[in-house]
């Protein structure tokens, strides 16, 4: 055939598939490299110290809430004229961040880009956990948070109902759709892997457990046929969904009147930042994950390199909008406009404004080259300094535009207390939390998945 | 039960399933660790229904969403946002996508786990040892034994003919393990439990209470302030009503007149008025005795105002206590103070009117009521002179009146 190794995977040859699964590449070995993580008797000890740090965070996250809760609204910095601040940063970054998973499913998947089964399942789950902590910021944020349900259309004894023609009800249906959908997408692609880990389970009590969630799965073929347009429907109605709810989220902003804000670019830019910081979250979870749990023959250098690549295209979309914003104000006449555009880059939030175009627009460019995109370390450096870019960007966009509308009498100044720097570190407590659980418990790699994605000639070589 | 056959891979299952549909079996089942293209088909059944089911899912979301957005903002609760029309679509369009969405991912999950008969908990196959490895990587064939064709020797030799490696028999297994009667009785003792907070809403919900509502949370209901007659350890004296400072007094405080404020002389309730009688003041009293008197003892004093009118002839209430008419023998011997005191506290049934008619109003509207009273008394002598003749004309005409009907 030619002269490169098998497991070369990262040399394109026109005459050649490359391979996505690299050493023993047959349905016996995939199982037993995914399963074993699961079925591991000693947890490593890595697991363990990363776990603990993280519940301690979570335990600071629920314990500020609480504080929060029963003390009131003004533990935050939030104030007039900042009246959204951090609670609104963190739920636009949380948000953005899950919408790498439902790409990377949803709409690679329509794409037919077959590398997608190796990273798939965790950048799902991701999803997941990054709604949930996002989901926590708004409900916090209005203060008396047991009159929440309010804002569901229920018949009540006031004879009201909600406005649905807010941007912020919108929200609160976008996102509740969006957790909803990419959980039953996530679940359902995982019964058949849950089966397996049911049929392969020593003990009554896993075998009961996984059996609960496995839903009594056989893997027939009436019932493969149907999952598999079940997939492909989820992943069709899941597409059009991702790009709705960060325009929807985006609409919180641009249906207002602050300039800064006004703004009919926020839609598209805010969807490509939200797939840029989310692939991004993606590579910093998939580089210590697959060196913890010994995935690097599923997530191969290959998926990383595309990964890096999907990056360098977002940062340059978003790259794109920061001009554009730049240029309309200039163009479009409005005063106000032009002077939002200025104090962000030399106001009082200046600082913030260059970091987010450092590591959002400049740091990434070192993607071009193939060597950053094939170095471990230097891509999660990166990745975690375009997660640091990113939650600056919402910064930017909310403290600085509310810190100086129309009137300079209005002006203000926003700054953090420390419950707000407990609220955003917890956050990232209870997102690792669950992502740690999910590594121990869950099947981290669509095993079924990758099955199809197998070179044809090995995957049967089992029996 | 029926038989259970290996093979060595998706072709020859592919292979074999077609041949089975060939030789006339219909209840066969093919499994694979991972979907094979090509395996349903070769199996000869329909395609599924689940995409109609997924549209008819969003259909029904994005419907469900315009007419509850039509319906809460434009029929029930008319809301006027900047001037737009109440039901103003492309305000509506986010909510509608995003339940179809929502409707069609719904449909999508409820549809695949309805077609597919999941959650299935138990299934004889799980009994077999070999089929574990199909979730893994074996590929089997199972034939159930309710196939018409099916025979326990001749299918098994017919599946090794086509290749099986192995064509082994499987049923559900003689002794099965039962549920414990313990732990059907915690879900029943749950499943009750669970039953008792909709029990309690609905029977709040239909019923009668004089208590308050019961308050989850309590808001603003307590709040860190001091009320009336409380105890107060800021002060030494204790109390949280603070009396005037020493030398001041208060708005409306500084009379303090017996007579006038409480109607009584040496003890006594007063015979006297404390004020000057006048025209005025009748004329006063008139117009306060319509307004807050009459309604209940009538404009003549009957006891027959409009209240009770309503109660005694459209309520037709046995327990009704008829307002005392004020040319009673009991009430015409009353003092003026005693009169002063049954408005300004009240008596039996009839409140104070303390918090109503001012002090002044009071004396006012007794001295009407004295009027009223002496009206009964009069003759046609006490009538002024030139008066006479025209109460004497309006006499008349009432009798033709009377007459007529």
């Amino acid at each position: 055939m030619s002269t490169i190794h098998l497991d070369d995977n990262m040399t394109q040859l026109p005459a050649r598939r490359a391979r996505l699964v690299l050493g023993k590449a047959d349905c016996a070995a995939v199982t037993e490299t995914v399963c074993a993580i699961v079925e591991q008797k000693r947890t490593p000890p890595a697991w363990y110290a990363a776990f603990a740090v993280s519940l301690a965070a979570t335990g600071m996250f629920f314990a500020s809430i609480g504080y929060l809760i029963f003390t009131g609204i003004g533990v935050l910095g939030n104030n007039n004229p900042a009246f959204w601040a951090w609670p609104i940063v963190n739920f636009v970054f949380w948000i953005g961040i899950g919408h790498a998973g439902t790409l990377i499913s949803a709409i690679l998947f329509l794409f037919r880009q077959r590398w997608r089964t190796g990273i798939n399942r965790f950048a799902e789950a991701m999803t997941i956990f990054a709604v949930a902590c996002a989901g926590v910021f708004p409900a916090v944020h209005v203060g008396r948070i047991w009159l929440v349900y309010w804002l569901a259309p229920y018949p009540n004894q006031m004879d009201l109902w909600p406005n649905f023609r807010s941007p912020l009800l919108w929200d609160v249906v976008a996102i509740s759709t969006y957790g909803t959908v990419s959980l039953l997408f996530w679940y359902l692609g995982m019964i058949p892997d849950l089966a397996t880990l049911r049929d392969r389970a020593k003990s009554w009590w896993r075998r009961s457990l996984y059996g609960l969630f496995a839903l009594g799965w056989r893997g027939s073929a009436g019932q493969w046929h149907r999952f598999e347009w079940a997939y492909l429907l989820l992943a069709a109605l899941a597409t059009p969904l991702v790009l709705s709810v960060h325009s929807v989220v985006s609409f919180d902003f641009a249906v207002s009147q602050l300039p800064g804000w006004h703004s009919t670019i926020l839609p598209p830019y805010f969807v490509a930042g939200a797939i840029f910081s989310g692939c991004a979250m993606v590579v910093t979870l998939a580089v210590p994950a697959r060196g913890l749990f010994g995935l690097k023959s599923l997530i191969t250098m290959r998926h990383l390199d595309n990964m890096n690549k999907l990056i360098l295209a977002t940062s340059m979309m978003v790259g794109y909008s920061y001009a554009i914003e730049i240029f309309i104000a200039w163009y479009g006449g409005n005063p106000y406009e032009a002077f939002a555009q200025l104090n962000r880059a030399l106001g009082p939030y200046a600082w913030a404004y260059w970091l987010m175009i450092a590591c959002n627009v400049l740091v990434p460019q070192l993607f071009w080259f193939r060597k950053c995109r094939v170095n471990i370390w230097l891509m999660w450096i990166i990745a975690v300094l375009v997660n640091v870019g990113m939650w600056m960007e919402r910064f930017v966009i909310i403290a600085a535009s509310l810190a100086r509308d129309f009137l300079p009498s209005s002006w203000g100044m926003y700054k953090p207390t420390a419950v707000d720097v407990m609220m955003l570190v917890g956050s990232f407590g209870l997102f690792f939390t669950l992502f740690l659980l999910f590594c121990r418990f869950l099947p981290m790699v669509a095993m079924a998945e990758v099955k199809t994605v197998l070179p044809r000639d090995e995957r049967e070589k089992s029996d | 039960m029926g038989i259970l056959a290996e093979f060595s891979g998706p072709e020859s299952l592919k292979a074999v399933a077609a041949e089975l549909r060939q030789a006339g079996y219909a209840r066969f089942e093919a499994y694979s660790p991972y979907p094979v293209h090509g395996l349903y088909e070769a199996t000869g059944r329909r395609r599924t229904l689940l995409p109609w089911l997924v549209m008819l899912g969003g259909t029904a979301g994005c419907l469900a969403a315009i007419l509850l957005q039509w319906w809460t903002n434009a029929v029930d609760y008319p809301y006027i946002i900047s001037g737009k029309p109440p039901f103003s679509l492309p305000a509506n369009v986010p909510i509608a996508f995003e339940l179809l969405i929502l409707f069609g991912a719904l449909a999508a999950f409820g549809g695949v786990m309805v077609l597919c008969n999941l959650p299935e908990p138990y299934h004889p196959l799980f009994g077999c040892a070999e089929f574990r490895r199909a979730s893994a990587d074996a590929f089997f064939l199972s034939i159930d034994a309710a196939d018409p064709l099916f025979d326990l020797k001749g299918t098994a030799d017919l599946l090794r003919a086509l290749g099986a490696a192995s064509a082994e028999p499987y049923s559900r297994p003689q002794t099965e393990r039962r549920v414990p009667g313990y732990v059907k009785a915690t879900i029943a003792l749950l499943l009750a439990a669970a039953l008792a907070p909709p029990a309690y809403i609905a029977q709040v919900r239909f019923s009668r209470k004089s208590s308050p509502r019961l308050h989850l949370v309590l808001d603003m209901d307590f709040q860190p302030k001091y009320l009336p007659q409380q105890h107060s350890p800021l002060f030494a004296d204790g109390r949280a009503m603070r009396p005037p400072v020493a030398g001041t007094i208060a708005a409306g405080a500084a009379i303090d007149d017996a007579h006038l404020l409480r109607g009584e002389t040496g003890g006594q309730p007063a015979e006297l008025f404390p004020m000057p009688v006048t025209m005025e003041l009748m004329e006063r009293g008139r117009r306060e005795y319509d307004i807050f008197c009459a309604t209940c003892h009538g404009l003549t004093g009957d006891g027959d105002g409009a209240t009770s009118q309503v109660v005694v002839l459209e309520r037709e209430e046995p327990k009704w206590i008829r307002p005392l008419s004020l040319h009673l023998p009991t009430v015409r011997s009353q003092p003026a103070g005693q009169l002063y005191q049954t408005i300004a506290d009240g008596v039996r049934t009839m409140p104070s009117y303390a918090s109503q008619i001012p002090v002044e109003d009071r004396w006012a509207i007794i001295l009407y009521i004295r009027a009223l009273q002496r009206s009964r008394e009069g003759t046609l002598n006490d009538v002024p002179e030139e008066l006479r003749k025209q109460l004497e004309s309006i006499h008349d005409d009432a009798t033709s009146y009377d007459d007529q009907n």
